[in-house]
């Protein structure tokens, strides 16, 4: 085994898990927000899919790069303000109304490529850029520090989420509003505004997530080009226990787990293609077994706020 | 809240009614009754892959026969779902389509079940052989591994770090037989030269398919190829990196990327649904296999142009082409 994973090969693996693992860290930790004030938010991988057409198409005819991120986050927020207005407003069933708008995403984003775009076409996207003194490091400085933008601020969002969810007022609400919203409600925080921002912020980093992939990662669009990545990103959710660091955890091991099969079947290392394949999600799994008792999720999660309701 | 509610189903109801599965008439109202043609697909039409080149050759077919008046298309894409696809199909039969095409080796068992409802109609499917002794249903097949071996041939001539990578979807059906090929192809050059493999558990994951082009670009491959319609995300990071061939199978892959791609199997299912055409109006509704081969002309090497190609290696190509013809190569599936 020791001659088959040199530092050239760990080095791969861990540059491959980083990139996969950033359209999942937007996409999860944007739900992680949505969730922990009581709503959940099936539409994610919707919203990845609109927000990708768009934020290419925007791209592929401006070659602005900028301005297709852009689009990818104002098209998410557009997601969010919909599954708002049917989950809050209208207080539809949660997990219903987020399949109809993964549905929407899947089949307008679909429809929109046929007649705007037509034919699978790439751009450049995000190109690696090299952070100065931290990129020369050893191993570490190639791995971590010669990453495209969107990678890099996929990362630093944990520690801003963290630090936004447990050490400023507006994280509190948030949690409260998830926990006991009727208590938030008579200390006179809004619930409904506060969900609203709350699944809007997600819907936006969702989106950013699908303009990560369309724009850095694989710089194309095709239609359900995000193949369900969006429902993993809810399911990292409940593995990370609605905690950013969490997240981070199980996205990494996830994609970390991933590009190392990909390299195993690379240099010829007999496993078969399919346990191989499995390896990400068993693992996943064996993990999600172990730990995820210790945590409770929010107490209002999946309950829409009638206001003198209990 | 019971109005709420009811304005809650409608919204979702026509979130739902809004993006089910697009199905799209390419149809003609004219006086003389046009033949009528559905096909059921598990991807889209422009994948540049397994689903296009059903539909490039329905199209080719409609406008030899005189267009839209004389042959009406319609299509119901991404049904990668199989009970989706099998309501699709049944709902063409029942609407009285003439012929049914259920272009995906998923739909076996669908089309073995609705062809029985409709002895009137005309079933097709592949890939695969099977016909299940039904007189009513057409099994058709690629044999990919031809072209997969003149790919191959092509490959272990151009490559200069004599690593060569494959990206693959699931080791089944076409996706397997043509990288089998490919694989005898670049032995048949070189037994040595090192092919690296890797599958990626699924047909339409664009972004682990890109990721595993990029692990063989960085394990030192220069010449890549694979199969499915995800392969678009392999021929992107081929492209993006510049020097690394790609040879496509399915479907052209040259107009994605016009400066890397050297050639491309073709599937042409013409000949097959114009025999299939002339059946029907003889009588018969069904019961053979057809298999596109380079010999039938149901296979065929598209040379991208713009890539300069030199001689010597077109000339093996184009050995290897007649050899497989004739017989004097024969490549195991």
């Amino acid at each position: 085994m020791s001659e088959i994973i040199t530092s050239a090969v760990l080095i791969g693996i861990l540059t491959s898990a980083i990139r996969l693992a950033t359209p999942y860290l937007y996409a999860a930790i944007g739900e992680a927000i949505s969730e922990i004030s009581g709503v959940v938010n099936l539409g994610v991988d919707g919203i990845m899919l609109l927000s990708a057409y768009g934020a290419f198409f925007v791209a592929l005819n401006t070659g602005n790069l900028w301005l297709g991120l852009l689009t990818g986050a104002l098209v998410g927020v557009a997601m969010g303000l919909l599954m708002a207005f049917i989950s809050v407003t209208l207080k539809a069933e949660q997990g219903i109304s987020g399949i109809g708008l993964y549905m929407f995403g899947l089949g307008l984003s679909s429809l929109l490529f046929k007649t705007t775009i037509g034919t699978v076409k790439t751009v450049v996207g995000f190109q690696p850029v090299r952070i100065p003194l931290l990129s020369d490091l050893p191993f570490l400085g190639e791995v971590l520090f010669d990453q495209s933008l969107p990678v890099y601020s996929a990362f630093l969002l944990v520690p801003l989420a963290w630090f936004i969810l447990e050490k400023t007022t507006w994280g509190l609400r948030l949690k409260a509003v998830g926990q006991t919203p009727a208590a938030a409600d008579s200390l006179g925080v809004s619930v409904d505004r506060v969900r609203y921002i709350a699944v809007c912020v997600g819907s936006m980093l969702a989106g950013l997530a699908g303009a990560s992939l369309s724009l850095a990662l694989v710089n194309l669009f095709q239609e359900n080009l995000t193949a369900g990545q969006g429902f993993i990103a809810v399911a990292l959710v409940y593995f990370g226990g609605w905690r950013p660091l969490g997240i981070l955890l199980g996205a990494l091991l996830f994609s970390t787990v991933n590009a190392f099969q990909l390299w195993m079947q690379v240099l010829g290392v007999a496993i078969p293609s399919d346990v191989a394949v499995m390896l990400p999600y068993l693992l996943t799994i064996v993990v999600l077994a172990f730990t995820v008792s210790r945590v409770r999720g929010p107490a209002a999660l999946n309950k829409p706020f009638e206001r003198g309701e209990h | 809240m019971k109005i709420r509610m009811l304005v809650v189903l409608v919204m979702v109801l026509a979130l739902l009614a809004a993006c089910g599965g697009t199905a799209t008439t390419t149809g003609g109202q004219s006086s003389a009754k046009p033949l009528r043609i559905a096909v059921v697909m598990p991807s889209a039409t422009t994948d540049l892959a397994f689903s296009q080149s059903m539909w490039s050759a329905l199209k080719a077919v409609q406008a030899e026969l005189g267009g839209e008046s004389a042959l009406e298309l319609q299509y119901s894409e991404n049904m990668f779902k199989v009970p989706d696809a099998a309501a699709a199909l049944r709902d063409y039969a029942s609407k009285g389509f003439d012929i049914v095409i259920g272009h995906g080796s998923q739909y076996g068992s669908s089309i073995q079940e609705i062809a029985p409802d409709f002895p009137k109609t005309t079933f097709a499917w592949g890939t695969d052989v099977n016909t299940f002794g039904l007189p009513n249903v057409y099994a058709y097949t690629a044999a990919a591994q031809e072209g997969g071996y003149v790919n191959g041939v092509l490959a272990a001539r151009l490559t200069k770090s004599k690593l060569i990578g494959v990206t693959g979807p699931v080791e089944v059906g076409d996706a397997k037989t043509y990288i089998d090929g490919f694989v005898q192809g670049v032995a048949s050059v070189d037994p040595g030269m090192r092919v690296g493999k890797t599958w990626t558990g699924s047909f339409s994951d664009v972004a682990l398919m890109t990721e595993a082009a990029k692990t063989h670009i960085a394990a030192g491959a220069d010449a890549l190829t694979g199969s499915s319609q995800s392969v678009v995300g392999s021929i992107g990071a081929a492209k993006e990196k510049g020097d690394v061939l790609w040879f496509g199978t399915q479907s052209d892959q040259a107009s994605l990327a016009p400066n890397i791609v050297v050639a491309s199997q073709v599937y042409d299912w013409s000949s097959i649904l114009k025999q299939m055409i002339e059946n029907r109006k003889n009588g018969k509704l069904g019961g053979d296999t057809f298999v596109l081969q380079l010999k039938n002309g149901g296979l065929k090497i598209a040379f991208n142009s713009t890539y300069p190609l030199p001689d010597d290696v077109k000339k093996a190509a184009e050995a290897a082409i007649e050899g497989i013809k004739n017989g004097s190569i024969v490549v195991e599936p």
